[in-house]
Parts: C-alpha cells; structure tokens; sequence
C-alpha cells in the first residue's frame, strides 16, 4: 500500500513539474499572439485575449506602402540562401580535408578550430565596424553574408568531420583502387552519404539570418538593407513608435516556420553533437 | 641499386641552395616544381614588396601626416603584412624540408617515375591545402584578422577625440589597461561589471543545466507518458528565435504595463517589482529569461544520451539493491557528464558572451551612480557601448583583449575534456 502511495506521490510530482514547465513555456508564446490580434498598437491597454480582435496588423505588415518587412524578408532570405549555400560548400571541403588526409598542420588546425568555436565574431565587433568601414561593406549586405559564412567554418566544419569519420573508410578506398580521383571521391562517395549533415548545416545556416540580431545591427544601416530580426526591433525600440502589437504580430510570422523547421530537426544536430562522445 | 652518381648527390647543397627557393629543387632535377618555387617567390617579392614595406612602416609608426595617412589604415596594412608574412615564412619552411628531403632521396638512389606520376604526386600531396586553402582564408579574413586588429587596437589611443583620418593615433603600450585599473571611474566599473559578468554566468548557466537534467531524467521514467508531446513542448523555447522571446519577456517584465505586474503581483500582492530599474530585480529577472531560453538544448543533448544508456547497467544495479539515487549517482550522472561535457563548458562560455539576452532585455539597464556602465551590463555589452555609444574604441578593445584571456581558460578546459575522445580521429 505505502508502496503504491509512493508510486502515486512521484508521478504526481513529475508530471506536476511537467504540467509547471508547460505553463511557463508557452504562456509568453500565447501571449505574444493574442498581443498580435489587439487592435489598438501600444503595449498598454493590450489584452491577452483582446475584446475586438482583429489581424490588422498582419495586413498592415503586407499591404501598407510604409511597411517595408517584404523588403526586409526578402533581404533576410538572401542573406540567408547565400550564407547557407557559401557555409555549407566551404564547410564540406574543409572538413573533407580534414576527416580523409593526413597533411602538416592538420592537428593544429583542428585545435584551431576548437579555440575560433569560443570567440564569437562580436567579440572583434570594434575591429569588424572599423574595417567594414575602410573596405566600404559597411552598411551591405555582402558584408553580413561574408562574415556570416567565415563565422560558421570552424564550429561546423568539426561537425561535419566528425559525420565523415564514421563513414568507412573502405568505401573511398576502394573507388580509389578503381582509379577515382579527390574530388570523384568527395561527390560520389562522401557527400552522398553525408546529405542528413549536410542538410543540418545547410539548415542551420540558412536560419540563423533569421535568428541573429546583433551582427546585422552592427553592419547594416540603412533602413531598406535590414533584415527582418533587425528591423523588427525597431518596431519596439524606436522612440516616437513604439508599435508592439506590430512587433507581435512580425514575430509571430517568423517563429511559427523557423520553430517547424527547428523541432524537425533539432534531433540531427543534437545527434551529430554527442556523436562522438557516445561510442566509448 | 643506387649508382655512384646518385650517392655523391649532395644533401647539404641541395638544403643551402634553396635558401633561395626554388634552386635545391632545380638541383635535385624537379625542374617544374622548381621553376614554380622561383617563380612563387620572385612574384611574391615584387608583388608584396610595396605591401610589406608600407605595412610595416605604418605598423611602427601609425603614420607621420595628420589627414594624409590614415592610422587605421596603416594598421590593419600592418596586420596584412604580418599574415603574409606568416604565410611566406611556412612556405619558405616547407621549401627547405622538402629540398632536403628529395635529395636525400635521391642520394638513397631513389628514382623517380616519368613526368606524370611526378604530377600526380604533386598533385596528392597538395590536394587537402587545395581543400582547405578558401576555407582557410576566408577564416583569416572574417576571423583572425579581426581579432588580431582588435589586439593591436588595445594598445593605441584611438577614441572619438583623435579619430583618424583627421588625427593620427599613437602607440601607448599597456596604458589602457592601466587606466582600467587605477582611473577609479573605469576601476569601479571593470570590477562591479566583472563580477556581475562571472556570477551572471556561474548561476544562469548552471542552473540551466540543473533544471535540464532534472526535467530530462523525470520525462525519461519508464512510468512517463505522452513523452514526445512532453519533449517537443519542453524544446520550444529554443526553437523560437531569441531575439522575439528576449523583447516579449521584456514588455512581461515592464514596471508598469507588463502582464507580470499587471496580471499577476498586483493582483496577488498589492504591488509590482521594479524589474527594469532596480539593478537586483533585473538580474534575477535576467537569469530567470535566460534558464527559460537556455535549458531546453542542455535538455535536448541530455535526452539523446539518457536514450543511449544501456539498460544492462540499471538491471545490474537493481539486482544489487541498489537505491533510485545511488543509481543516478553512480550510473546516470556520469553518463550525461562523460558525453557532454564540453558542450556544457561551451554553455558555460557562450552565456559568458552572451550580448542578445542583456542589450535586448534592457540595454544592460538601469543606469547606475559612479560607473560608466549599466546595472546589469557585462563585459561584452560594455565593449558595446563603449564602441558604439561613446567610441572609446581603445579601451574598449583592451576590455576585448581581456575577455578574449578569460575565454582561453574556459578553453584549456574544453581541451583537456575533449582531447579524450577526439584523438581517435588523429592517425
């Protein structure tokens, strides 16, 4: 009978935490999106559950001439396509290198690598806002992309050598007796059989324009080169306009896909990550 | 079979006559690959002449004319110049070797194939530079470039008083960071933002990873139900981008409209929390954002290696007799420490930079007496203002440099923990 009780007494406290966790999750999600249906614009006298609802915001996002977020979606998605696209290349060579040759340099490389991982490109934020300015990418979307894609390197490229490492070597080897060259090898042998890590990181990259505020803030300027995380923070931020329904309801039109995507694949990038802790 | 030609092949002359690059090759008959090294370092020579010179000139001096040169120009020329030279000197190293190397070779009567195996040679031995060489200097560009120009910016006097291209800048050797020490504005600021900074740290990031460990170990019980709802529901908040939950949480904590005041310690209490403008109230209030934001990932790699332990240990310790909590103890506990312990050290590190939490939540917030930064600011986001609000660029970098030290002890450790596992990949 105690035993039983004791049984009752822990399910009930785990799921209560389950049930507490719920809670505090998705209460600011909700939140947000009934913030996003209010009709009136500032923060105060907004409702989480709005009297007259209504998606004015929504349309005023998309049909209204002082609206720029279409422009600033389609800047995100080219910042976007080009960071996943350069990452995703340069990436795979690297770590082709790295995984299949054994060449000088190659351990001090990965250590590198290792060490890059923990510097974040802001922490040079002051050196970054300086030399964009003398070479003129200041204020350019290139700017952003090229940082973008050098920033990605050294933490992905050891994810995909480590996904390269468990692909057997008698697979390359022996197209290699069959007298396929370097690269024959890469695009017929590796890359095919590295497409689930290839599209994470192509993934990842292509979501992370969408996601980073602080880099586009630094670089960009002018109002029709924002990206959408950053022109949306100035919904709320600047100082004669603070919309935050709008705000609300811009956000809302991104969370919903990225988080589809994330939840889909966050299993792939967490595998890739304990890969290589796991076997031992 | 060596013949008395190819041991009288001189080793010693083949390595002196490639101290100009190129000639020990020509030496040792690899008249391609010897005609490229001479042609390599001729061009190099002329081509970066010019560059070198200047760069190191304006690396010395920052420039002589006000207006004419640009000290910031000159510097990162400077920085140009050190890279390549960098680049030479390892090419000049290799070159060397590998004179000596393929004399001896030879001397060893080595003989070689016909010209196209000696290019298909060639060509195995430089492939992986040919992978890794864009990637490469893409990273020294983006990367490395920019923090070396951060280091030497730590050393001069660059503020908005004396900006460049009107004023030159000066070398002032470790004059910043005296100031940070001994001017007290800046000492009492360092010191209260670097220990906010390593506290801010400590507790956020653990007590992320203790909440994770927690919710990830009750969802995996065998008695659990609807786990992948569960799991799906817990993962949210790191699906959501940060930038769009860090500015709702911040309208929630509003002192005056936000919902938490509002609708939930007015109504309960009588009164709200000044989150915003007590310096206490919004680090805690910080922290609470930052477990919420942060521990679902902890929760997710938990989850993947808690899948993975196989349940023989659990059997074996249950025919033992062994308590729920000597089998955590002793069992799971050491499994999720074993397979992720740098990806909690890289948590420890990312929430030490962690700029978006802080900037967005509050500008690091409220503003406080005696001190140039904000209540709840850390270094990072300090660095920030310092550039972008007041352009006290040097400083600024020197504070830069200093963080970059604190962040190589974080990853001393990620080495030692890493090293494990990741040498199996070597040889």
């Amino acid at each position: 009978m105690s035993r039983k009780m004791k049984n009752t007494l822990e399910l009930v406290g785990m799921y209560g935490s389950v049930i507490v966790m719920f809670i505090v999750i998705l209460y600011p999600l909700l939140w947000t999106f009934g913030l996003s249906l209010n009709p009136g614009s500032s923060l105060f006298g907004a409702n989480m559950i709005p009297d007259n609802w209504s998606f004015k915001h929504y349309v005023w996002l998309f049909t209204n001439p002082d609206s720029d977020y279409l422009l600033w979606y389609k800047n995100t998605l080219i910042v976007a396509f080009s960071a996943s696209i350069g990452a995703t290349v340069f990436v795979s060579l690297v770590a082709y290198a790295f995984s299949r040759y054994r060449f000088v340099g190659r351990k001090n490389g990965l250590y590198a690598f290792l060490l890059l991982q923990m510097f974040p490109v802001l922490m040079a934020m002051v050196a970054i806002y300086i030399l964009l300015n003398l070479v003129g990418l200041l204020d350019s979307l290139l700017g952003l992309i090229l940082i973008y894609v050098g920033g990605a390197i050294p933490m992905n490229a050891f994810l995909v050598k480590g996904y390269f490492d468990t692909i057997p070597r008698e697979l390359d080897e022996s197209a290699r007796m069959d007298g396929a060259g370097h690269f024959r090898v890469l695009f017929t042998i590796m890359l095919p059989l590295a497409k689930p890590i290839l599209a994470v990181v192509a993934l990842f990259n292509f979501m992370a324009p969408f996601m980073d505020f602080i880099l586009p803030r630094i670089i960009l300027r002018s109002p029709e080169n924002y990206t959408l995380a950053l022109g949306l923070y100035n919904f709320v931020n600047a100082q004669f306009a603070n919309n935050f329904t709008r705000f609300a309801a811009g956000s809302i039109l991104i969370a919903i896909p990225i988080s589809i995507v994330f939840l889909l694949l966050q299993r792939y990038l967490i595998g890739g990550l304990t890969s290589g802790a796991t076997k031992g | 079979m060596a013949s008395s030609k190819s041991r009288e092949h001189n080793v010693k002359l083949a390595t002196i006559l490639s101290l100009i690059p190129g000639l020990g090759q020509l030496y040792n008959k690899r008249y391609i690959k010897g005609s490229i090294f001479l042609i390599i370092s001729l061009a190099f020579s002329i081509v970066f002449y010019d560059i070198l010179n200047i760069g190191y000139w304006g690396l010395f001096t920052l420039g002589t004319i006000p207006t004419v040169d640009d000290s910031r120009v000159l510097l990162s020329q400077g920085i140009i110049a050190l890279i390549l030279t960098s680049f030479a000197l390892t090419f000049y190293i290799a070159n060397l070797v590998d004179a000596n190397r393929d004399a001896q070779k030879i001397k060893d009567g080595f003989k070689r194939g016909n010209l196209r195996e000696t290019i298909r040679d060639a060509w195995d031995t430089a492939f992986p530079y040919v992978l890794t060489g864009p990637g490469l200097v893409l990273l020294v560009f983006v990367v490395i470039f920019p923090l070396l120009f951060m280091a030497f910016l730590a050393f001069t006097n660059y503020t908005l008083m004396n900006s460049p291209p009107k004023n030159l800048l000066e070398w002032v050797g470790f004059e910043n960071f005296k100031s940070l020490l001994t001017v007290p504005i800046w000492r009492n600021t360092f010191f209260s933002v670097l220990a906010w900074t390593l506290i801010w740290t400590f507790v956020a990031t653990t007590l992320q990873i203790g909440l994770a460990m927690y919710l990830a170990v009750i969802v995996n019980d065998s008695r659990m139900r609807f786990k992948r709802l569960i799991r799906t529901v817990l993962i949210l908040p790191w699906a959501v981008p940060g930038f769009v939950t860090i500015l709702i949480f911040s309208a929630l904590f509003n002192d005056n409209f936000g919902a938490i005041n509002r609708d939930i310690l007015m109504p309960l209490f009588g009164s709200g929390i000044p989150w915003l403008s007590d310096p206490f109230w919004a680090k805690v209030a910080l922290i609470a954002i930052q477990i919420w934001l942060g521990f679902p990932f902890v929760f997710a790699l938990f989850t993947g290696v808690l899948q993975s332990i196989s349940s023989e240990w659990y059997e074996a310790a249950d025919m033992d007799g062994a308590s729920r909590f000597q089998k955590f103890r002793n069992i799971t506990f050491p499994h999720l420490m074993f397979a992720t312990a740098p990806l909690l050290i890289l948590q420890y590190a990312q929430n030490f930079n962690n700029f978006n939490i802080i900037y967005l939540f509050n500008q690091g917030g409220p503003a406080v007496k005696n001190q140039n930064a904000g209540g709840t600011d850390i270094l990072i986001s300090w660095v920030y203002d310092l550039t972008f609000e007041s352009s006290q660029f040097s400083i600024a970098a020197a504070i830069s440099l200093i963080l970059g030290l604190i962040v190589a002890v974080f990853a001393f450790f990620q080495f030692r923990k890493t090293a494990s596992f990741k040498e199996e990949g070597e040889m």
